[in-house]
Parts: C-alpha cells; sequence; structure tokens
C-alpha cells in the first residue's frame, strides 16, 4: 500500500498528488513515470512523476480527470488513504540525462507544454535549469483557468511564455504558434521537448521540422504492465515497432507515425466511455 | 497382475456450459476415483514414468499411498520433490511427461499421474488446519533476494527458507505468481482456489513477497548486494517479452499479443464488468500460433463471446500445446485453420482489422530441431474474416537485468547465461527457469528453481 500525503486540485480537472514511495522516490530522473493501480478492482493507470523528493521519500504525479480510473484515483481518495500500488520508475530518463556537462552548455531547450503536459515538463525544466543550461517553457491552455504550474514553472526557466486559445492571458494562440513568433524574433533553439495531448504533440513537431529544431515527445500511449511484457504501448518510430514503456516514453517526434499512434490510443474508447458510464451511477 | 479397470476418466464441465464461463474444466477426482485409479498402477521396480518426470516425482510411491487411502503420506512423497503440486498436476505436459513413459501406455491408457497428483495437492489444501506444516530450520542469519515470483522464484525461496535463510522475493507486477497468474487462465488454473494457496504456502515458510519493484529500474541487483546485504540473488524472471510477425497491418486496432489480452483477462480480470481494465475480443478472434498460450488466448476469447480460431503454420501433430487442451478447445468449438501462415493483416477505413490474408503451407523435411519446415505453397493466398488477431507467436526474456547489472552475461536469444545448477557468470549471482532457458514449462522452472536453491545453499556455506 502506498500512502497518500497530499492532495490537492490545481483546477476542476486536475489533481495533484504527493504519494509515499521510498524505493522510487530515490531512483526517479526526469522522463520517467509511474503506474497507479488504485485498489483492487483499479486499472494500471500510467502517469508521469512530477517530481520527486529522496529525502522525504515522496513522488508527486499530477492526474487529469478523464475517465473512470483517473476520477477514482482523484474523487475517491483522500490524503491518509493508500493506493493499492506504486510501481516505477518507468521508463528510460530524457536523454539529456545522459549528456556531459560540455555537451549540456551547448544546448538552448525550449519546452513546450500542452494543458496537462505542463506538469512534467517541470522535473526535466527543473534538472536542466539547475545545472546551468538555457531552458525557455511555453505553457498552453485553453484559457486561464486551465493554466497549472505556472510558478513552479517560472522557478526553473529563463523565460516562461504562457499561451491560451483566447486570450484570456498570455499570448493568444497555441504554443506551436508562439514558438514560431519567437522564431521570428530571432531567438534560436538547439533541441525542442513537447509533453502534452498526441495532437498537441504532432503539431509541435511539424513546426519544429520547419524552424529546423530537433524535438522529443513524451507517447502516453496505452499501457498495461509498463515492463515491455504485453505491447499494449507499440508505437512506430522510424518504420519500426518499439514498446512506448521500455524503448520510451521519449521519441524523436519526427519519427513517430502520429496517426497510428492516435487511433491506437482510441482503442478501447466504447468500452472507456460504458465504463465510464457505469462510475456515473 | 495387470488389472483390467480402464483408466479412471475425470469429471468435466459440459462444454457447451464452460465455453461461456471461466470456472474450472475439470472436476478433478474424488476419493474414491482416485483410489481407483491409483489401483490401476503397476508399483514398477524400475519405474519409467519417474525418469519422464523432469523432477523425478517418486510416483510410485506416492501412488501407492492413494490406493491405500492414506493421502497425507502420499503428499509426504510428492513433497519431497515439488513445491506446486496442485499446479503442476494441473498444467504439466504430462503426455510427453511422465504418463508418457508410463508402462501401460504401451498397450493401453498409461496411469492418469498428474490427475492423481491434483487429487493429493487438492485433498491437503481442502482440510481443515491446510498441510502439515514442513520442518523449517532454525534462522541461519543469510539473506537471499529472489527476483520474480513465478515458478522459478517461488520454488527456490520455499526451499531457501525450509533451510534457515531469510529470503524476500521481488516482484515487478502487483501480484506474485508469474504466468501462473497473468498467463494461464482461470478455467484451467483457479487463481484463488488453486495458485494462492501453493503462494500462501511459500510465505507461511516466512517468505517475504515484495511486490511493485522492478529490478533494474525501481533498484538493481547491484544495490541489492552492496547495499542492501544479500548474499545471493536467484533470478527467476522469466520469459515476458512478447514476439511479433512483423507483417504488414499489425499495428491495427484490434491486433494484440497473447500476453496483452490474457494479462487483461488473468491479471486484471477484465472479464469481471466490477473490473475497471477493458478487453475487446470482438466478434471473430484469428489466434496465430499453436502452443498453450495460443489455446488459452482462443479459449478465453470463445468465453469472452468471440468465434474463435487458430491459425497454425504447422499440422495438427506438431501442435506444441498439451494434447489435453488441444483437446478441450475442440469440444468447446474452437476452429483450426492448420498449415496456413498469416502475411498480412487487414484493416478497414477506420484502422481497425477487418480481416487476415494467409497462405497455406506444406511440411518439408525435418529441420534440425526435428520438427518438419512448412514452406509456402504458392499462389494459396486466402483472407480469413476477422476483427481480433491475437498473435502467440512466443516470447523472449526482458533483457532489462542483464543490462543492468555489472558482469551479468545473457546470449543471443536474451537468456541469461547459467549451467544447470544456475551459476552465472557472477559468483553471487544464480539464475533459472524460462529466463535462462526460454519459453519452456512450469516443472523445469520449478526444477531449476530448486537446483539454485541448493547451488546458493552450498555458495553461502563456503564462502
Ligand atoms: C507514459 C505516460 C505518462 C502519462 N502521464 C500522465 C500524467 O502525468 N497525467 C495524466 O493525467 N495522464 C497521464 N497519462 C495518461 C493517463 O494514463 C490516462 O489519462 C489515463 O490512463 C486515463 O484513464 P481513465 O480511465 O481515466 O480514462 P479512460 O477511460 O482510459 O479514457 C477516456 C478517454 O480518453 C482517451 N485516452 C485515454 N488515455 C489516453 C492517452 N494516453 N492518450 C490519449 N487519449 C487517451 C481514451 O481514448 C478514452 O476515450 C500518461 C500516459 C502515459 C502512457
Ligand atoms: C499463456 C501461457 C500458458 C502456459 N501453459 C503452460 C502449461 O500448460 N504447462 C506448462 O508446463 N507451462 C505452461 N506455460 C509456460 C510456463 O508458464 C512457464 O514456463 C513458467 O511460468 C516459467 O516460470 P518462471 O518462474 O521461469 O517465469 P515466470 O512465470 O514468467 O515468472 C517470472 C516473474 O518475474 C517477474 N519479473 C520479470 N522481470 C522482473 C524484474 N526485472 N524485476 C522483478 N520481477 C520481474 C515477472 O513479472 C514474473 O512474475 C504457459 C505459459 C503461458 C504464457
Ligand atoms: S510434476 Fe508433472 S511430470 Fe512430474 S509427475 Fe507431476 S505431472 Fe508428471
Ligand atoms: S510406469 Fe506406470 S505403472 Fe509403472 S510405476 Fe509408473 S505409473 Fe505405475
Ligand atoms: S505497457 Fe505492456 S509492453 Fe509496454
Amino acid at each position: 500500500m502506498f500512502e497518500i500525503l497530499e492532495k490537492t486540485m490545481l483546477n476542476p480537472t486536475i489533481a495533484k498528488i504527493v504519494i509515499k514511495a521510498p524505493r522510487i522516490a530515490k531512483a526517479a530522473l526526469p522522463g520517467q513515470f509511474l503506474i497507479i493501480r488504485a485498489d483492487e478492482k483499479g486499472e494500471r493507470i500510467p502517469l508521469t512523476i512530477s517530481d520527486s523528493d529522496p529525502v522525504k521519500s515522496t513522488v508527486t504525479v499530477v492526474i487529469q480527470l478523464i475517465g473512470a480510473s483517473s476520477h477514482t484515483m482523484v474523487e475517491k481518495f483522500e490524503a491518509g488513504d493508500s493506493y493499492a500500488n506504486v510501481v516505477g520508475p518507468l521508463g528510460n530518463p530524457s536523454d539529456f540525462v545522459h549528456m556531459s556537462p560540455e555537451e549540456l552548455k551547448k544546448h538552448r531547450y525550449v519546452f513546450i507544454a500542452g494543458g496537462l503536459g505542463t506538469a512534467p515538463v517541470y522535473p526535466q525544466a527543473k534538472w536542466l535549469y539547475e545545472r546551468g543550461v538555457a531552458v525557455d517553457v511555453i505553457i498552453g491552455a485553453r484559457m486561464k483557468e486551465l493554466l497549472i504550474y505556472t510558478e513552479e514553472l517560472g522557478s526553473v526557466c529563463d523565460n516562461l511564455y504562457l499561451c491560451t486559445d483566447d486570450g484570456s492571458v498570455g499570448f493568444k494562440g497555441v504554443g506551436t504558434a508562439k514558438l514560431e513568433a519567437l522564431a521570428a524574433e530571432g531567438k534560436t533553439y538547439t533541441r525542442c521537448v513537447a509533453i502534452g495531448p498526441m495532437i498537441m504533440m504532432k503539431f509541435a513537431t511539424l513546426t519544429c521540422q520547419k524552424l529546423n529544431i530537433p524535438i522529443m515527445v513524451s507517447m502516453n500511449s496505452l499501457m498495461v504492465d509498463g515492463t515491455g511484457m504485453c505491447g499494449a504501448c507499440r508505437v512506430s518510430v522510424g518504420g519500426q515497432t518499439k514498446f512506448s514503456c521500455v524503448d520510451g516514453p521519449e521519441f524523436d517526434g519526427a519519427l513517430i507515425d502520429w496517426n497510428e499512434a492516435m487511433r491506437r490510443s482510441r482503442q478501447y474508447q466504447p468500452e472507456e466511455a460504458a465504463s465510464m458510464e457505469r462510475y456515473g451511477k | 497382475m495387470v488389472n483390467k479397470i480402464p483408466r479412471v476418466p475425470v469429471r468435466e464441465q459440459d462444454p457447451k456450459v464452460r465455453a461461456h464461463n471461466f470456472e474450472e474444466v475439470s472436476y478433478g477426482y474424488n476419493r474414491e476415483e482416485a483410489m481407483l485409479e491409483a489401483s490401476r498402477c503397476l508399483n514398477c521396480k524400475k519405474p519409467l514414468c519417474v525418469t519422464g518426470c523432469p523432477v523425478n516425482i517418486q510416483i510410485p510411491d506416492f501412488i501407492s499411498h492413494v490406493a491405500e487411502g492414506d493421502f497425507d503420506a502420499a503428499a509426504a512423497v510428492i513433497a519431497k520433490d515439488s513445491s506446486l503440486p496442485a499446479v503442476c498436476g494441473r498444467v504439466c505436459p504430462q503426455e510427453t511427461q511422465c504418463e508418457g513413459k508410463c508402462i501401460l501406455g504401451i498397450k493401453g491408457e498409461p496411469v492418469a499421474i498428474g490427475k492423481l497428483e491434483r487429487f493429493v495437492a487438492d485433498y491437503q489444501y481442502s482440510k481443515k488446519e491446510s498441510a502439515t506444516m514442513p520442518e523449517i530450520a532454525p534462522p541461519n542469519g543469510h539473506k537471499v533476494a529472489v527476483i520474480g515470483s513465478g515458478p522459478a522464484g517461488l520454488a527456490c525461496a520455499s526451499d531457501l527458507a525450509k533451510w534457515g535463510y531469510k529470503v524476500h522475493v521481488f516482484e515487478a507486477l502487483h501480484k506474485a505468481g508469474g504466468v501462473l497468474v497473468y498467463g494461464i487462465p482461470e478455467f484451467r488454473l483457479p487463481k484463488d482456489k488453486v495458485l494462492q494457496k501453493e503462494i500462501d504456502e511459500v510465505t507461511k515458510l516466512g517468505v517475504t513477497i515484495e511486490t511493485d519493484v522492478i529490478i533494474g529500474r525501481t533498484t538493481d541487483l547491484d544495490f541489492l548486494i552492496d547495499k542492501e546485504g544479500y548474499e545471493a540473488v536467484f533470478v527467476g524472471t522469466g520469459a515476458g517479452l512478447p514476439r511479433f510477425m512483423n507483417i504488414p497491418g499489425e499495428n491495427l486496432n484490434g491486433v494484440f499479443s497473447a500476453n496483452e489480452f490474457l494479462t487483461r483477462n488473468n491479471l486484471m480480470k477484465a472479464f469481471d464488468p466490477e473490473y475497471m481494465t477493458p478487453i475487446r475480443a470482438g466478434k471473430k478472434a484469428c489466434i496465430v500460433g499453436g502452443g498453450n498460450v495460443a489455446m488459452d488466448a482462443a479459449r478465453t476469447a470463445l468465453r469472452l463471446g468471440a468465434d474463435s480460431t487458430i491459425v497454425y503454420r504447422r499440422s495438427e501433430e506438431e501442435l506444441p500445446a498439451r494434447k489435453e487442451e488441444v483437446h478441450h478447445a475442440k469440444e468447446e468449438g474452437i476452429h483450426f485453420e492448420l498449415l496456413t501462415n498469416p502475411v498480412e493483416i487487414l484493416g478497414d477505413e477506420n484502422g481497425c482489422v477487418k480481416g487476415m490474408k494467409c497462405i497455406r503451407m506444406r511440411l518439408c523435411e525435418p529441420d534440425e530441431s526435428g520438427r518438419c519446415r512448412p514452406v509456402e505453397i504458392p499462389g494459396s493466398e486466402f483472407v480469413i474474416d476477422c476483427d481480433t488477431v491475437i498473435m502467440s507467436i512466443g516470447t523472449s526474456p526482458n533483457p532489462l537485468i542483464a543490462t543492468t547489472t555489472r558482469g551479468l552475461e545473457s546470449n543471443k536469444r536474451g537468456c541469461i547465461v547459467a549451467d544447470e545448477h544456475g551459476a552465472t557468470t557472477r559468483e553471487e549471482i544464480f539464475a533459472g527457469g524460462d529466463a535462462v532457458t526460454g519459453a519452456a514449462t512450469v516443472i523445469l522452472a520449478m526444477g531449476a528453481g530448486r537446483k539454485a536453491a541448493k547451488a546458493i545453499d552450498e555458495y553461502i556455506k563456503s564462502k
């Protein structure tokens, strides 16, 4: 059992949850994720580690309410309760974790975070910023109320750009448009990392290709075990089948077959809708 | 001399009924049936059956106790060589092992050794105060880690615990049991009624099982050895990585590995709407492969409401699955397209499976493995309509441990290099089961775990 130490609603559909998990807290690196099974009847749900503290033995996840499982995890559990299972850290750390200090210094990173994807960007930006790497972050959301993690991210980057579809705060438009605008102003980046809904990562990839910036994306494929055992998470990368959970989750965006990836994430849509209907009752 | 009683048939659920539920197919023997069947054994002086059993259970010994009605004594005989009798009695390929060698099989039907073994184990578990507690040596102060809680890991852990070791099992999934819990379905191996009981026997010996720890990610072997004070480690991590065929259309929606399909159903209990994990068997499922895994996937799909067809590239003779499972599958109405191999999976405009293009095969001269090599018959392509395809063409070991442990060698096929006692290229690390041999059987994995336990005991004592 894994105790929930804190639960905070960041907005009406997104919760931040801090969990006690000593082994994982010690091992976690930026880019890695967890799988949580809330209770005996629960699904195994992959969630990016958005912070970890080896001293306090805690890991933090940020969960968006989507279907029955995410609703259960957020609505049926409070601080003091425990999740049945938390396993990780899964997947490979971001590639920059293995770069030498000299190599890191040469880079200028830009992160594009879409909606919920903002939380997973935090540990990466923090890791780079703490090592003196130039980091800009663009956060996009539909409107002001949906922006999350702005303060946290503001403290771990050189420039933070907020974007809203309705212009209620910051730049009016999507994150990729902001990146183009920055490029037009003469800003140069050597690396981009995009995390968010697949459709957003696809467009971020197209923009980066246009601007000639190498881009990494974090694939949020459907998963079961997260250890390479089932192949539910397969994704075509450069014409080869890869398993997101063990070969990824981060891949070169330019090599991803996006249409296939988006189609595969809808694989269980009717079953998930039925499950949500049962949950609502 | 030879009594003329025919092999006592085992009572089974009606195929038409069981095709719609997940309850166990075979009811097993009752006392009278078991004693009658046991009376058929000739108690051979040189029992061939024993040579056919990979762990050499003293078969005539235990069977003669069953014939006398002394089931506790029978259990004690089996326990000397097997720590998972209720499982092995159910899932061993007896027709090629113990029963395949039984002398009675030459002219007639062999003794139902597996069914008797199962009966003895079930009888023990059905008693109020469970099986007589085996003797446990006083704690000897040595710590051993076991990675993986499949049959290899469980067997190794239980022997070491009996000898006084403090044993800690690390398991990646949220439940112990390995393939026995995520792969083999409920209708062949009931999870709560049988498997959990055998696992409880192991924890009763004082073994700790910690789930949700992936060695190579959550922590690693070097850390366990250098920092957590484990003096030796047994790696029994199985062969869990699914293979695909690399044919066009394999990533369409509706194509699953047998591991995914079976894990959703068995480990996550997707067949029960109370559980939240979804599963999709579709209306018409094609299962590619001919082993136990393929039979399990086909029969699971059937129970979830799909019309299911096994597509296998060789002929019935070569089906690697247990004979009993093939027989049960046929009774339940599974179709077989033999000497047939998929070449492409076809999708509709939404990217969902709508059919599988196959080619007919014929068998040529036997290859090195002694099996006949299938070759394509040119121009024989045809399409099977289906909306689900389940790939059951084999698995290989997960490379995680080998790639995260210094000095631990593995071979080209990804199997950890170990000798017959489980010794690896690292002195304090032992390995066995599917992780070393590639996908094999429960009994071989169990046997490997026990041999390694002995080697670990010798290693630690010699230090
Ligand atoms: C490596 C990885 C990291 C992730 N990190 C996070 C995270 O930090 N926070 C977070 O909230 N979520 C994250 N996700 C996604 C999260 O796992 C899903 O949102 C969750 O499984 C939804 O479960 P549910 O039962 O609530 O919804 P479901 O009932 O499963 O889904 C409802 C609907 O959403 C769609 N959907 C479900 N999952 C996905 C997906 N992954 N991509 C696109 N569409 C989907 C389905 O098609 C369905 O129609 C991550 C996924 C992966 C693979
Ligand atoms: C569907 C199916 C049906 C089968 N039917 C039969 C049958 O009828 N008869 C028969 O004899 N055999 C059968 N087999 C084969 C048999 O189940 C296996 O040979 C046997 O289970 C192997 O045992 P093992 O202990 O080596 O590994 P496994 O049973 O595979 O157990 C390995 C365990 O290690 C865990 N693990 C892996 N990596 C790590 C890690 N890094 N850290 C922590 N834990 C880890 C896994 O999660 C797993 O629980 C079947 C197999 C399948 C898949
Ligand atoms: S363990 Fe398997 S092979 Fe050995 S006697 Fe029992 S059923 Fe037969
Ligand atoms: S070979 Fe057959 S008859 Fe002989 S001891 Fe073994 S089971 Fe009995
Ligand atoms: S989630 Fe099962 S292999 Fe990746």
